[in-house]
């Protein structure tokens, strides 16, 4: 059996990477974010010893010089360890805590919300409720008091941003599906007696998937700045762990002298999170079969905003 | 009227609950809810004592009641380093918040609007590539990142703002609301921008330029009547969601308000404050919540009849 | 002869899609005459809404008109300035939409929503504007004028609604008026009353009244002269009774013929088998040709012109062979 998505996708078949590389913003996104993840992978081995041995002689070197090797050339901190190279190191932090919650978050909602919105009734009613009390407090102020109550790790971290951003995925999740669930082909598959597990994984997933690709790409950037504000308050990542908010925090104190160590981290933040963006609204009209000719059709004539997706 | 908003605060009245009741099972959760008000090389006598003291050794039902009624009556404790009583700290701490919540979502609307109406009113313009870049700040650069540069540039650099405090009156205003003010204003301006594109679009602008009206007649008399409700919604939530700007504000600036309270209580361990502070945060968002809603009747008259009619 | 309210010359509108411009009313006239009433008539998609959209200068963003002129009182419409169009809409020129519900604002009272062409044009303070609205609410027939005025548009009922837009448009006695399917929505004994109370409104006011409708029924009986809509062009024109009794275009006849002889108001026109052709793929020649009973190879190639015979006009190669005194001009 054929869902429509399907027939859809082999009538137009559309060449993502084509699209992608016509695109040069979203396509320079992607080089961004596929570097930050290299480094998030190899960046402990590539950034060496500089990064965690400090040599006093290169304390508070300033930044953009190659005279005492690459690592350096982000300049140096207090303790003469290279920025670029505590950088590196820190993405791995950040990327640790960042993916794990997204892809936890993003499982769990997705599985609840699919099946609450395909059975309707009760079970919908509750996920709703308990994805509504969840939402209708600001994150922040409930990984203070987790935070505080059991201390901060990064397996806490991750636990509570995770349980924050469930909800998001859950509610989208059941919009599509409690749509999708009226459907004929479903109820054709329903009539031949399939069980609802298998007719949500087969028929209604699919076609949910790639709604929840463009929440979980946007998604990222909030969990990146969630971790990265907790760690700047110093309630996150703790030392001798390092992540950029925490970086951040650290150089804070420098600001009148070596202004590199606070914004420097501040600014790989942003980089990445603003490809985040520009890519996760690239992905956005990309899947979208209704928006697919802004991607295709002449700038000229185009009319495409970059504009992220926010909620309060 | 009267039905709906009592609906509606029951409705509200859950997520309150939940918080308080949630503090309390975490509490619980740890074992032993002494050693979160206690410093961490406390004795385990002075544990015990501390316990008992607090009812902590009682049937778990028991505390519960001891609890809910410590809540209702705002009684959480005294401060273990100030010996103070924690709620008259926080409620001491709360008015900075407000404050600089409400000049921050003052701020916030007044540019969304401008900046919003005209960005519908001129696709692909120059407030529209404003109102682009706002929310793409709003949504990828850290608040406290943002803060930060702020004071390396203005407070450091230039010397034209102080770099922290309340005391340089109304110079010490402009970069704490600047810096909270990113994230409301470009979520509001896309939500301004796209209520006005509908309205602007809907068949009763239509008729109202049938009946010559001018531009500004439209949009200030016709068009923005109807983009009121959904904007009302989410400067709402965006209002509740201040709060996490406000502890990262606070704490930099050295803001004497309840997000720092809560901060430096967490950072000195100090659970009583934490408690009174965060129970205090959760009835403003509750009482914001019901003032959003009386808000909303108030801008669309159908609202109101609908909850008439199912009274 | 009565006096002249408006005429449409060439009116051409062209739409800008993602897929490429096409052209959706395509040199369309006319002429209105005050006192009396016009019946644009045709299938949806036909470009009747579109015309009216152009005359009162209400087109979405993707249309835009591309030729052709408005003529009220010696001003042309599309070459005036923006405020001077702006003065014209209300006094001159006015429009009654289709759907009451919608067209009427939903968070502002219809007092205030009534009152406002006299503060726009007459400048007159809010209290005497109301009074204007109060009295116009009356003129149309609604119950209680008084307390009505500080309702909101849901508290009325369907019909009471499109009174309300009705009022609004002739609030300045305008010399044009506009009626873009003005009983669609409506049931019908609310229908026949909707179109009792314009027909009296014409009368008093001596305005030139457009009814853009597809209904032939509302047409038959409402309009004085008729203008059949296809596919962006008129295809034929004359006196209603003229054109009812003896159609010469096959599009006219087949719409009548469709209608059974004691059809109820509001019957579809759905028995003419096919569709309007897609407005990116119109043939050469003639747009009716692939319905068309009497085509002919000239049909497929060549575009008829509207030819003028008399009171009555009608663009059709097989009408001008069979002995209509006009000349064909193929295009």
């Amino acid at each position: 059996m054929t869902s429509p998505a399907d027939t859809e996708e082999a009538a137009t078949k559309p060449n993502y990477l084509k699209m992608l590389l016509a695109d040069p913003l979203a396509f320079i996104a992607a080089i961004v974010l596929l570097v930050v993840a290299f480094i998030a992978v190899f960046g402990r081995q590539l950034a060496g010893p500089t990064a965690t041995q400090g040599d006093l002689a290169l304390s508070r070197l300033a930044p953009f010089s190659t005279d005492h090797g690459w690592q350096y050339f982000l300049g140096g901190d207090l303790l003469g360890r290279s920025l670029l190279g505590r950088l590196m190191v820190a993405t791995q932090t950040t990327m640790s805590v960042s993916v794990p919650v997204v892809l936890i978050s993003l499982v769990i909602g997705a599985s609840v919300g699919m099946w609450a919105g395909y059975h309707r009734g009760w079970r919908e009613t509750l996920a709703m409720r308990i994805a509504d009390v969840v939402l209708s407090f600001p994150s922040l102020l409930m990984a203070v008091v987790v935070l505080y109550i059991f201390s901060p790790s990064i397996a806490s971290i991750i636990a509570i941003l995770a349980v924050t951003r469930i909800p998001v995925y859950l509610r989208t999740a059941r919009a599509e599906s409690a749509e999708l669930q009226s459907r004929v082909f479903v109820d054709a598959a329903r009539t031949f007696g399939t069980p609802s597990g298998a007719i949500i994984r087969r028929h209604i997933f699919p076609i949910v998937l790639p709604t929840l690709l463009t929440v979980a790409t946007l998604d990222f950037c909030y969990v990146m700045l969630a971790e990265s504000s907790l760690s700047f308050l110093g309630i996150g990542v703790q030392p001798p762990d390092v992540s950029w908010g925490l970086m951040v925090a650290q150089g804070r104190d420098q600001l009148r002298t070596q202004w590199w160590l606070s914004v420097l981290p501040g600014l790989a933040i942003v980089i990445t999170t603003v490809s985040a963006n520009l890519l996760a609204s690239w992905v956005r009209l990309a899947t979208d079969p209704g928006q697919r000719w802004r991607l295709t059709t002449p700038r000229r004539r185009r009319r495409r905003r970059a504009v992220p997706v926010l909620e309060a | 009227m009267l039905t709906f908003l009592r609906r509606r605060a029951l409705t509200s009245l859950l997520p309150l609950l939940a918080v308080v009741l949630g503090v309390f099972v975490l509490a619980r959760l740890t074992g032993n809810p002494a050693a979160l008000y206690l410093p961490e090389n406390a004795t385990a006598e002075a544990r015990e004592q501390f316990s008992a003291a607090n009812g902590f050794d009682k049937p778990i039902w028991a505390q519960l009641i001891d609890y809910f009624a410590g809540v209702a009556r705002l009684d959480f404790g005294t401060s273990l380093r100030t010996g103070e009583d924690a709620a008259t700290m926080a409620l001491r701490a709360f008015p900075a918040t407000l404050q600089l919540a409400v000049v921050t979502m003052v701020l916030a609307i007044a540019v969304a609007i401008v900046v919003g109406c005209w960005a519908a009113l001129r696709p692909n313009g120059l407030a529209d590539r404003v109102s682009g870049m706002l929310s793409m700040t709003a949504a990828s650069v850290p608040d406290f990142w943002l803060a930060i540069l702020g004071i390396w540039v203005f407070a450091i650099i230039l010397g034209v703002l102080p770099t922290s405090g309340v005391d340089a009156g109304g110079a010490s205003w402009v970069l704490p609301i600047a810096v909270l003010m990113v994230r409301p204003a470009g979520v509001l301006t896309q939500v301004v921008r796209g209520a006005m594109i509908s309205a602007l679009g809907s068949p009763y602008v239509k008729v109202a330029r049938a009946k010559g009206a001018s531009e500004g007649r439209v949009v200030a008399r016709h068009a923005l009547k109807n983009a009121a409700p959904p904007a009302l919604t989410v400067a709402g939530d965006l209002a509740v969601g201040l709060i996490n700007g406000a502890v990262v504000v606070e704490s930099i600036f050295g803001w004497p308000g309840i997000g720092k309270l809560m901060i430096d209580a967490i950072l000195q361990r100090d659970f009583a404050v934490l408690q009174a502070a965060v129970a205090l945060t959760a009835i403003s968002i509750f009482v914001l919540n019901i003032a959003i809603d009386i808000g909303y009747a108030l801008l669309d008259a159908r609202v109101r009849n609908k909850a008439g009619a199912a009274a | 002869m009565t006096d002249i309210g408006m005429k449409v010359d060439g009116l051409t509108v062209d739409l800008h899609t993602p897929r490429g411009t096409v052209r959706a009313v395509d040199g369309v006239s006319f002429t209105a005459h005050r006192g009396r009433t016009l019946a644009l008539l045709g299938e949806s998609g036909c470009g009747k809404s579109m015309t009216a959209q152009a005359v009162v200068g209400l087109l979405e963003p993707i249309a835009e008109v591309t030729g052709g002129s408005i003529d009220i009182d010696g001003e042309d419409l599309l070459t005036v300035s923006r405020k001077r169009r702006r003065q014209l809409a209300g006094p001159a020129l006015s429009i009654v939409f289709q759907d009451a519900l919608t067209a009427l604002n939903p968070v502002v009272k219809v007092g205030v929503q009534l009152a406002e062409p006299y503060r726009i044009h007459r400048k007159m303070s809010a209290k005497a504007a109301r009074a204007e609205a109060i009295e116009l609410m009356r003129h149309v027939g609604i119950p209680e004028p008084e307390s009505r005025a500080d309702s909101y548009p849901h508290q009325f009922s369907g019909g009471m609604r499109q009174r309300l837009l009705i009022a609004m448009a002739v609030a300045l006695s305008p010399k044009v008026l506009i009626a873009d399917e003005p009983t669609t929505a409506l049931d019908v004994t609310v229908q026949a009353q909707i179109l009792a109370l314009l027909a009296r409104l014409r009368k008093e006011h001596d305005m030139a009244v457009i009814l853009i409708t597809h209904d032939l029924s509302v047409v038959a009986e409402e309009a004085d002269t008729v203008a059949v809509m296809y596919s962006g062009r008129i295809v034929e024109t004359g006196p209603v009774d003229q054109v009812f009794e003896d159609p010469r275009h096959p599009y006219t006849r087949g719409l009548l013929e469709s209608v059974p002889v004691d059809a109820e108001r509001g019957a579809d026109l759905s028995s003419i088998p096919g569709s309007p052709p897609d407005l990116f793929s119109i043939p050469p020649g003639c747009p009716y040709q692939a319905r068309c009973p009497l085509v002919m190879d000239v049909c497929r190639t060549s575009r008829p012109a509207l030819v003028k015979t008399g009171d009555r006009a009608v663009a059709c190669h097989a009408a001008s062979a069979s002995g209509s005194e006009g000349v064909s001009h193929a295009a």
